[in-house]
């Protein structure tokens, strides 16, 4: 095959810290080439610069034999490199034809152009319509429209951000089948990802980075996941360890929910029930926009609902605040970190107060106890290994992995009955992401009722008893991880409600 | 026509003229919102345009270079507003309300010794004969140039904002600038551009105010009607024609008000001058309530200033 592209010895620094330093590798055409890391290894990176949005210090690229430097990406796109974000690259308000013109360098006119969104879409199995509003699309709907974009302009590197991040089980078979068929017509893909089974069943070759550098290349079939994983932490690994326990009384209860979205182009819950017991984890799955952040909402008690619709300990708690729900017990942790978990700008300790100061008692006669604030910061940061140069550094400093380390510590070291988590591990990296699992099940052990809310299917079966999928801000009924097949789980994410369709099906 | 003392045909016809400066301000502000920018300065662009329009058209007694100047000085005071939130990414909010002060302090030393002046006439467009029909020619055709233009104006950022590749990327900008910047568009210069485009239209309705309404020049001669632009974009659902709408009704009862004055009714005078205001909001509010889904249309970006950290 011949060489399609040739990364050799790029460097990007940028104040503080080398992202890339002295990378090579290449692709060839028609190749499935996977790039592997933690989060900040400089896997982003890399592909900025192979897509324009970033310049490299150093280094050299070469493109189909040619000298190859994009300035900007519609000069990358032009040269026929296109690319698939992770986020950030699509406007909910607009619908998906203006998507896609905005991401050609000269797109025909909207009505043409529609006619070759449907033929592509049809061409490739990935079925969309070209006047529906983004807001309105599911995380599938959403990836295909990049895909399409890319598509459209005849790439012929098409580079994949964490592209399977937020779909069902189905709908990655789907778009690995569309993988499969743009490599046979001689497409190069570079697919990012951490999920290594993905990698082994889609992926050629494999460049895998840490801290900036190759460290190993490998062909991803002849590896287990368990060896790359370890090449990619450059350590050993320790699954989390599960203390079965006796389950107690019911924690937390919703009898019947049903609530408004507060958000725009958001999902309402349609009559969400389930209950808790103590020492018991539930999972609950779904694809993003499902109505994860509304359940949250419900549950955190920033969206109130009438009393007897939620109770903790089976006291009538629908119509309680966040503040008085953490006072019954209940504490609770959103996805955002910066900016709803978290007050970025505000220093750990101060943000260590925020959610704290109830159940830990930080408030002396109407005023702050700031020494014992920063105690049970330093508390904190020490039992979790949080990385930070102190606890008087502002939140918006700490990477993601660490901050959510704080943040979750800061919630399950107020010694709560109910904890909420919701994406308790997302784009953490391997090492952090055992780390806060581990924590949860302690948690759990030690007589906590918990609910995880996730998109990542490995880490609900990994730490959750009982098993439900939220879709269309509809709850399954939870059922027991114990003897849950895969087939069963995309049956339930797909849209399936109940237990006898997936029977049946089964 | 006369109904109830107030003829109906000057009615329509000076509603149109007293709408002109808000409507012109009002349009340049949609836009700037569209791109995602909250330039809350309107009032200041407007009141420097009308100044420097007004010594523009005194100087060289050309209404024409008038309006081109307050358009200049509408664009000019708007680039130190662009300056500051999009190169020095200072709040949009506090920027604005400092170019409101800045235009009014800077529009009122300007104008020493412009005091009493007047400015050449700008003339109405000779439609010939077309003017002679009765009730519609009054209407339609006798009004200047200015007027014509701000309705082609509407019609024409409609059609840019709806149809044109220029339109969909400043939509897009103002609807997620983390997204366009990831496809590669210089966020902060279209931004940067918008708000020249908002502070030019602005100004010219500034200078209608000064060279037409009034004409001449007086301390604070735009009277707030930069904040009531403001309250139409939004209102209207960030769409030029019921701008159009919202710009007229609130021309329309300042107009109605000024009659009813004159007509002696027994309303206090100070009920029939805050009626504009008044009416103009409530009407939109309520037209903008109607489906529940005005917020929705609102830039998402709008406001946020954005800074390419990666």
């Amino acid at each position: 095959m011949t060489e399609l592209l040739r990364v050799d010895g790029v460097t990007k620094a940028y104040p503080g810290v080398v992202a890339n330093s002295d990378v090579s590798f290449s692709i060839s055409e028609g190749e499935v080439h996977a790039l592997l890391g933690e989060n900040g290894a400089g896997k982003s990176t890399l592909v900025k610069m192979i897509y324009g949005l970033v310049r490299p210090d150093s280094g050299s690229m070469t493109f189909r034999g040619q000298p190859y430097h994009p300035a900007k990406p519609a000069e990358a796109r032009r040269l026929g490199v296109a690319m698939v974000f992770q986020h950030f690259s699509l406007f909910e308000a607009l619908d998906v034809a203006e998507n896609v013109a905005l991401g050609m360098e000269s797109p025909p006119p909207m009505r043409e152009l529609a006619g070759r969104i449907r033929a592509v879409s049809e061409e490739y199995g990935l079925p969309l319509d070209p006047t529906r509003m983004v807001g309105d699309l599911s995380a599938g709907e959403r990836q295909r429209v990049e895909i399409i974009r890319c598509l459209l302009q005849d790439p012929k590197l098409l580079i994949m951000d964490e592209p399977t991040s937020v779909l069902t089980p189905q709908e990655v078979e789907i778009l690995f089948r569309t993988l499969r068929q743009l490599s046979a017509e001689g497409t190069a893909i570079l697919y990012i990802s951490h999920k290594l089974e993905e990698i082994r069943a889609l992926c050629d070759e494999a460049t895998i980075l840490r801290r900036g550098k190759v460290v190993a290349t490998c062909t991803p079939r002849d590896r287990t996941a368990r060896e790359m994983a370890e090449l990619m932490v450059g350590a050993a690994l320790t699954p989390p360890q599960r203390h079965p326990g006796e389950k107690g009384e019911v924690a937390l209860g919703l009898s019947d929910l049903s609530v408004d979205s507060p958000i725009p182009f958001g999902t309402s819950l349609k009559g969400v029930s389930f209950t808790v017991a103590k020492g018991e984890v539930l999972g609950i799955a779904g694809v993003a926009g499902n109505g994860q952040d509304e359940l949250l909402l419900a549950l955190s008690g920033e969206l109130r609902v009438a009393p007897d619709k939620l109770r903790i300990a089976s006291a009538p708690a629908g119509d309680l605040g966040p503040a008085e729900r953490r006072k019954a017990g209940l504490v609770a942790a959103p996805e955002d970190r910066y900016g709803h978990a978290a007050a970025p700008d505000m220093s750990l300790v101060e943000n260590a107060f925020l959610t704290a100061g109830v159940r830990r008692g930080l408030v002396k006669r109407g005023f702050i106890d700031w020494a014992a604030t920063r105690a049970f910061a330093e508390e904190v940061i020490a039992e979790y290994d949080v990385r930070t140069p102190g606890p008087d550094v502002a939140a918006r400093a700490l990477s993601g992995g660490n901050l959510q380390k704080f943040l979750i510590g800061r919630e399950l070291n107020q010694s709560p009955s109910v904890i909420v988590i919701n994406q308790p591990t997302w784009g953490v990296d391997a090492a952090a992401a055992a780390a806060i699992r581990q924590a949860i099940l302690d948690r759990a052990a030690g007589g906590a009722a918990v609910v995880v809310i996730s998109q990542d299917l490995d880490e609900l079966l990994e730490v959750s008893d009982s098993f439900a999928v939220l879709n269309e801000g509809r709850l399954t009924k939870p059922r027991p991880v114990l003897g849950l097949t895969m087939d069963e789980i995309g049956l339930m994410m797909g849209g399936a409600h109940g237990m006898e369709v997936a029977h049946h099906a089964g | 026509m006369l109904i109830g003392g107030i003829n109906v045909e000057i009615l329509i016809a000076s509603l149109m003229v007293a709408s002109v400066p808000i409507l012109l301000a009002a349009l340049g502000e949609l836009v700037v919102e569209r791109s995602g920018v909250l330039n809350l300065g309107v009032e200041g662009m407007m009141i420097t345009g009308a100044i420097g329009g007004f010594i523009i058209a005194v100087q060289t007694q050309s209404p024409v270079l008038g309006f081109v100047g307050g358009a200049v000085s509408g664009a000019a005071i708007s680039a130190v507003f662009a300056l500051l939130t999009q190169v020095f990414l200072a709040n949009q909010v506090a920027t604005g309300l400092a170019l409101t002060m800045f235009g009014l302090g800077v529009s009122s030393l300007a104008g020493q010794g412009y005091n009493g002046i007047k400015p050449p006439a700008t003339g109405s467009v000779p439609f010939g004969p077309l003017a002679d029909i009765p009730f519609l020619g009054r209407i339609l055709f006798s009004h200047d140039w200015i007027v014509y233009a701000s309705i082609a104006l509407t019609a024409a950022i409609w059609w840019v904002l709806k149809y044109t590749r220029t339109g969909l990327i400043i939509r897009a900008v103002g609807e997620s600038h983390e997204a366009a910047h990831a496809l590669g568009y210089k966020v902060n210069r279209i931004r940067l551009l918008c708000i020249l485009f908002g502070g030019a239209t602005a100004g010219m309705g500034g200078a209608y105010v000064s060279l037409v309404r009034v004409p001449q020049w007086v301390d604070g001669i735009t009277s707030g009607a930069g904040w009531i632009a403001l309250a139409i974009v939004v209102f209207a659902s960030w769409r030029p024609w019921r701008v159009l709408i919202g710009a007229y009704l609130f021309g329309g009862i300042s107009v109605l008000q000024l009659n009813l004055q004159a007509a002696g009714s027994g309303i206090p005078v100070e009920y029939l001058s805050m009626a504009p205001y008044l009416i103009t909001i409530i009407v939109l509010v309520i037209l903008s309530s109607g489906r529940g889904k005005a917020s929705m249309s609102a830039p998402a970006a709008l406001g946020q200033n954005f800074h390419a950290s990666r």
